[in-house]
């Protein structure tokens, strides 16, 4: 009887149900889904759809997951989506440039790989950057950010004069829009990326850094953490997420450009704190980041087979995200009254 | 010879810094370029940033009690949009015109400051969320079209008096900069001299303190954010007026640039801190900035790098001063 008591709560917990806000996440999704399979008997379910929709949210969740990792430590990264868009013009020029065209072998695979690799490294730096001037110059993450958010803007402006880059090779176009078993290239990637941070933030000292990071600085100095570390380290990771969003970004559209997704920034900034991430540190699960992200997806995709236009979704995420903080509020002050 | 102290304290403020830099890019630009330090040329200047001002000093307000509102585009152009639609049907004047927005912006305002109030996040959290519904509404109802065919009044625009420099070239003193310098005034006023702008820093200073001290919150909150939304009424009006075309897009997305702007002029995100002349300065710095870059014949490309790279100086430096400050009052305490 005890086992199975433990065996239910290990389930819980694993869900993340043992967290009351993710339950209302998975009721107002699983209400979400059942709204629009009544409405879009034919459609909703189908797996073309399911199939679009698992094209669609990797791309803005590993963004998110990207702005969540400098949340939880009390921070905020507003250069993501320039980060992103750097890293995906530095990885589009080098395809363009030095792969020639039709050219078969191991040379354009290597090549591939370089421009994939100079990407991710480019993303990291630009972390790296950001993480050195917050824990070194001791600038606030939000006006340190707002500056290099700025600053690499212009910089993607000024290198593609505003043209697109397009037209890559077939291997990295697969990144984007291949199938394997039936589920899409990306939202692998964006599993792998979410389990991987996941581990890092729950089961190494890293994480655990952070998330003491987020809740108090000073306790964290004096317990001999080494914040100045912490900070660099998590400014990179959150620059190297960028990077891997730009690989997927630019293999789906098959092109880059300086203004791709910059209507995302605020965007991320909701999926975190719908998904429970505390905006000020410390609190945060990325199961919590994914349930609201397959919320916002949902609402979407639903709303885009209804014909409505997508800035009617923009409205309904940011009216959802005004609902739960309601939730949470109305459940917090009815605690107080039971106390 | 004794120097007061106010005189020290200016001295040493970011205002002051600010004010030496921007008299040297003038100095540089006036020097570079033939056509800065020219009446025509300032007169533009003046003219086509006095809306982003305007929002800049509403911004001001937030930032001081120690929140922020990031959706004070999305309100300008919902005040814009209703307020033109409305005169090219209905007619009117005037004070239609200037009505409507600003009903519109102070509505808008108190929705954030109720949210911000009553569901204690962060206003940074709500207003991220309600540029999102606001901005979303209004594209959804209107479907994004652009207004153009304003009525001839709306069209001549306002102006107080009008004059000609001895070159012959007229100027006027019009609607954008009149309505910039009230709102400066009344800014400054309000900051200064009454007890509820008083009360608005003790707010953003420490929100336990005001409100032991009995100040009444909820009323500042809804005072500030409904400024703020006043404000962006008239920002609106502002650009509607100036470009004569309304475009959805046009405003939205610059929040992050008038932010930058407010806290180039040392307005503190943390609250409690700012004044209106560093706004100002701010303000005048981007703008100068830009107009210098222009006049040099840089491409338009290149602003936000250079805008980029004086947010980011600007910040390092005040905050390595602040660091060094703090080490050399560093106590060991025993």
């Amino acid at each position: 009887m005890l086992k199975l008591t433990s065996d239910i709560q290990r389930i819980r917990s694993l869900l993340g149900l043992k967290d009351e806000a993710n339950v209302y996440l998975i009721v107002i999704l699983a209400a979400l889904i059942g709204l629009f399979t009544l409405v879009l008997p034919d459609q909703f379910f189908r797996a073309a759809n399911l199939q679009s929709m698992a094209f669609q949210v990797p791309e803005l969740g590993i963004l998110s997951i990207a702005m969540m990792v400098t949340l939880l430590s009390g921070g905020i990264n507003l250069a993501i989506i320039a980060t992103a868009n750097m890293a995906g013009i530095l990885m589009a020029y080098i395809l363009t440039q030095f792969i020639p065209e039709g050219a078969t072998g191991a040379g354009p695979i290597l090549m591939m790989t370089i421009a994939i690799l100079a990407g991710l490294a480019m993303s990291t730096l630009i972390g790296f950057l950001n993480g050195w001037i917050i824990a070194y110059l001791g600038v606030s993450p939000i006006l340190a950010t707002l500056g290099t958010m700025t600053l690499i803007q212009g910089a993607n402006v000024v290198l593609t004069k505003g043209y697109v880059i397009s037209g890559f090779p077939d291997p990295i176009r697969f990144i984007g829009n291949g199938l394997v078993l039936g589920i899409p290239m990306p939202l692998y990637v964006f599993a792998f990326s979410a389990f991987l941070v996941s581990i890092l933030l729950r089961r190494t000292p890293f994480g655990v850094a952070v998330y003491m990071l987020g809740s108090n600085e000073k306790a964290t100095l004096f317990s001999g953490v080494s914040i100045r570390n912490i900070i660099l380290k998590i400014y990179s990771l959150s620059g190297l997420l960028c990077g891997v969003a730009a690989l997927i970004m630019i293999s789906r559209f098959n092109s880059a450009k300086a203004g791709y997704a910059s209507s995302y920034l605020l965007v991320t900034i909701l999926a975190a704190v719908l998904g429970g991430v505390d905006p000020f540190g410390g609190f945060g699960k990325i199961i919590g980041l994914v349930l609201s992200l397959l919320i916002l997806q949902v609402i979407s995709s639903g709303l885009n087979l209804l014909g409505m236009s997508a800035h009617l979704t923009i409205a309904l995420w940011g009216g959802i995200l005004i609902f739960i903080l309601f939730l949470n509020q109305l459940r917090q002050r009815l605690g107080h009254v039971k106390v | 010879m004794k120097v007061s102290t106010g005189t020290v304290r200016f001295l040493k403020s970011s205002e002051f810094y600010l004010f030496l830099v921007i008299a040297g890019l003038g100095a540089i630009l006036t020097v570079v370029t033939e056509d800065f330090f020219s009446l025509e040329n300032l007169f533009d200047v003046l003219v086509s940033y006095s809306f982003l001002g305007i929002m800049a000093v509403g911004l001001m307000v937030v930032l001081i009690s120690g929140g922020i509102d990031i959706s004070f585009t999305a309100t300008a152009t919902v005040a814009q949009y209703i307020m033109a639609s409305f005169i090219i049907q209905h007619g009117g004047g005037w004070w239609v015109a200037f009505l409507i927005p600003v009903t519109i912006g102070i509505m808008l305002g108190a929705v954030n400051a109720a949210l911000v109030y009553n569901l204690r996040v962060h206003s940074i959290i709500i207003t991220i969320a309600t540029l999102n519904v606001f901005y979303g509404v209004l594209i959804f109802v209107t479907r994004g079209k652009w207004i153009y065919n304003f009525p001839d009044w709306f069209a001549e625009g306002y102006s107080l008096f009008d004059f000609s420099a001895a070159d012959g070239t007229d100027y006027s003193f019009s609607l954008s900069i009149i309505v910039l310098l009230a709102v400066f005034a009344v800014t400054g006023f309000l900051l200064n001299r009454t007890s509820i702008g008083r009360q608005i820093y003790a707010m953003g200073g420490n929100m336990d303190a005001a409100k032991r001290m009995g100040f009444n919150l909820l009323k500042l909150h809804f005072f500030v954010y409904c400024y703020m939304g006043f404000l962006a009424g008239i920002a609106g009006l502002v650009q509607a007026q100036l470009v004569q075309t309304v475009a959805p897009n046009s405003i939205v997305g610059r929040e992050l640039e008038v932010v930058a702007a407010v806290v180039l002029g040392g307005a503190s995100l943390a609250g409690g801190a700012g004044t209106l002349l560093g706004t100002i300065l701010g303000v005048t710095l981007i703008a100068i900035m830009q107009n210098g870059l222009t006049l040099l014949g840089v491409s338009s490309y290149w602003h936000k790098i250079v805008i980029g790279m004086i947010i980011l100086i600007s910040v390092s430096i005040t905050a390595y001063n602040r660091k060094l400050e703090e080490r050399r009052h560093a106590e060991i305490d025993v």
